[in-house]
């Protein structure tokens, strides 16, 4: 048996609101926030970036797994804004929990689905003995261009899970994945700002990836959508995780527990995955939990999940993710946060 | 700062791994090479607890040419709970993140947290290690 032996999350105190935004652009916040469904976004600090966050978001898995970090083989980084253009990422995190140098370190990179594939290579390398704890972290501090469609739900956030075969908090009954060559959401190299097609990052983007690996999931383990307690999908917006559930033939209910967007924002890489702490934060012993990414370029990663007795006596050892979410709060006002996210050319 | 300079103090800005003298137990942060009470020479390593209370602080508000993006930002000596260490508490210059300034006062409780403390320009290396936040 495989799975996840602690989770952590971490969320910048910072938030800003759609009106916030939609006031400077002179744009429609009312049409916004229907059309998306979102109503607040968190932002970093000047401080903290996808190291940082990834950093506190482990700590806390450790807490919950209890286990010594010199014993993690492997530690991966997802995310689409690693720090560095060439250093890794991994190796910072290593340090700072102790992990180093008995480890192998990679930073994962596919758009929004880079934390759903280190989780998936964890699963992998543990389960063939390879490592006995894996550490998986989707992380980011996603950018949109000011004005764009983006700039509303662009967040930051960070979810950590330690991977193994001991102490299962939640065991990972399968996996599938799905991927095509789909250029729906891109950035080149020196871009500071990412490109995207519009409606195009939909229907042949979005939702024929996450159904395509959603079905095949479901067939892959026999089982049906009311099987589960709960499903957890990528949430660029508020409304694509409901509609996609829906067409998949889950309910509002199962979807809703997991659905952090309407006031977390897109956290890319940390999306779905941040989506499934909250869930772990409230499911029971026995509980089947629905995971499917997404990430532009395009592909999806599914997991089936079945909640163990153990969570239990975990779940209250770190900070709960809508805990982190709902208190604590820092609004800003679109300077401070332009300043704060590097988007006022300064002089030398 | 030097890529040298920075890479040498990894283990204290990471980790806040300190040096505990084995003969009298005295802690040093950082970790010193002979005990200044005892004068033994050996020590273990140590990690210092991530949770303390504020002794003193003061805001900054003309700050080094590295930080004037985040002035102006508290600055506090803190000290730490004894811990398993089993002594003292160990006092660290810190600074105080995510704080709203009115609200700070002498003896408040803090916890330490991970962050970014200054990057060299565009183009350089980015310094990482801890900051103080209220609890
Ligand atoms: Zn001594």
């Amino acid at each position: 048996m495989v799975g996840i032996t602690g989770y952590g999350v971490y969320i910048p105190r910072h938030r800003i609101k759609v009106e916030e935004i939609a006031k400077v652009w002179g744009a429609d916040a009312q049409a916004y926030k229907k059309g998306l469904f979102v109503e607040e976004k968190s932002v970093p600090g000047p401080d903290q970036d996808t190291i940082t966050m990834s950093v506190e978001a482990t700590f806390s898995a450790l807490k919950r797994a209890q286990i010594d970090p010199k014993k993690i083989g492997a530690v991966y980084v997802g995310s689409e804004s690693h720090p560095y253009a060439v250093k890794p990422s991994g190796t910072t995190v290593a340090e700072a929990i102790g992990a180093c140098p008995d480890v192998h370190c990679a930073d994962f990179e596919f758009a929004c689905k880079a934390g759903s594939e280190a989780m998936f290579v964890c699963l992998g390398l543990v389960s063939s003995d390879s490592i006995e704890y894996g550490l998986a972290i989707g992380a980011d501090t996603s950018q949109g261009a000011p004005g764009d469609a983006l700039e509303y739900t662009a967040a930051a956030g960070a979810a950590a899970f330690i991977m193994g075969k001991d102490n299962i908090i939640a065991e990972a009954i399968d996996t599938y994945s799905y991927m095509t060559d789909t250029p729906d959401f891109w950035r080149r190299e020196y871009q500071f700002y990412p490109r995207h097609a519009s409606r195009f990052t939909g229907e042949p983007a979005y939702f024929k990836h996450i159904l395509g690996a959603g079905k095949a999931m479901l067939e892959k383990v026999k089982m049906k959508p009311n099987d589960f307690q709960y499903a957890v999908f990528h949430q660029p917006n508020g409304k694509f995780p409901q509609r996609v559930g829906r067409l998949l033939g889950f309910e509002k209910k199962q979807i809703e527990t997991g659905l952090l967007c309407p006031k977390l924002g897109n956290t890319y890489s940390g999306s779905s995955p941040m989506g499934l702490t909250a869930i772990l934060d409230e499911a029971k012993p026995n509980d089947l939990i629905f995971m499917v990414s997404y990430g532009s370029g395009a592909g999806s990663d599914a997991f089936v999940w079945r909640v163990t007795e153990r969570i239990n006596q975990v779940r209250d050892s770190a900070v709960k993710t809508r805990d982190m979410l709902n208190n604590n709060k820092s609004y800003l006002e679109y300077g401070t946060y332009a300043k704060y996210r590097g988007k006022i050319r300064k002089g030398e | 700062m030097s890529s040298p300079r920075y890479w040498r103090g990894i283990p204290q800005r990471y980790r806040l791994e300190a040096g505990k003298c084995k003969k009298c137990g005295k802690i040093y942060f950082p970790p010193r090479l002979i005990c200044d009470e005892c004068k033994s020479r050996e020590f273990e390593k140590v990690n210092l607890p991530k949770e303390g209370k504020i002794l003193t602080y003061t805001i900054i508000r003309v700050a080094p040419s590295q930080c004037t993006d985040q002035a102006p930002y508290a600055m506090g000596i803190v000290e730490l709970s004894a811990g398993s260490t089993g002594k003292d508490g160990v006092k660290i210059l810190s600074q105080i993140a995510d704080c709203d300034f009115d609200k700070l006062e002498i003896g408040m409780p803090v916890r330490i947290e991970f962050r970014k403390i200054y990057q060299e320009g565009e183009a350089g290396i980015i310094c990482y290690g801890y900051k103080c936040v209220p609890v």
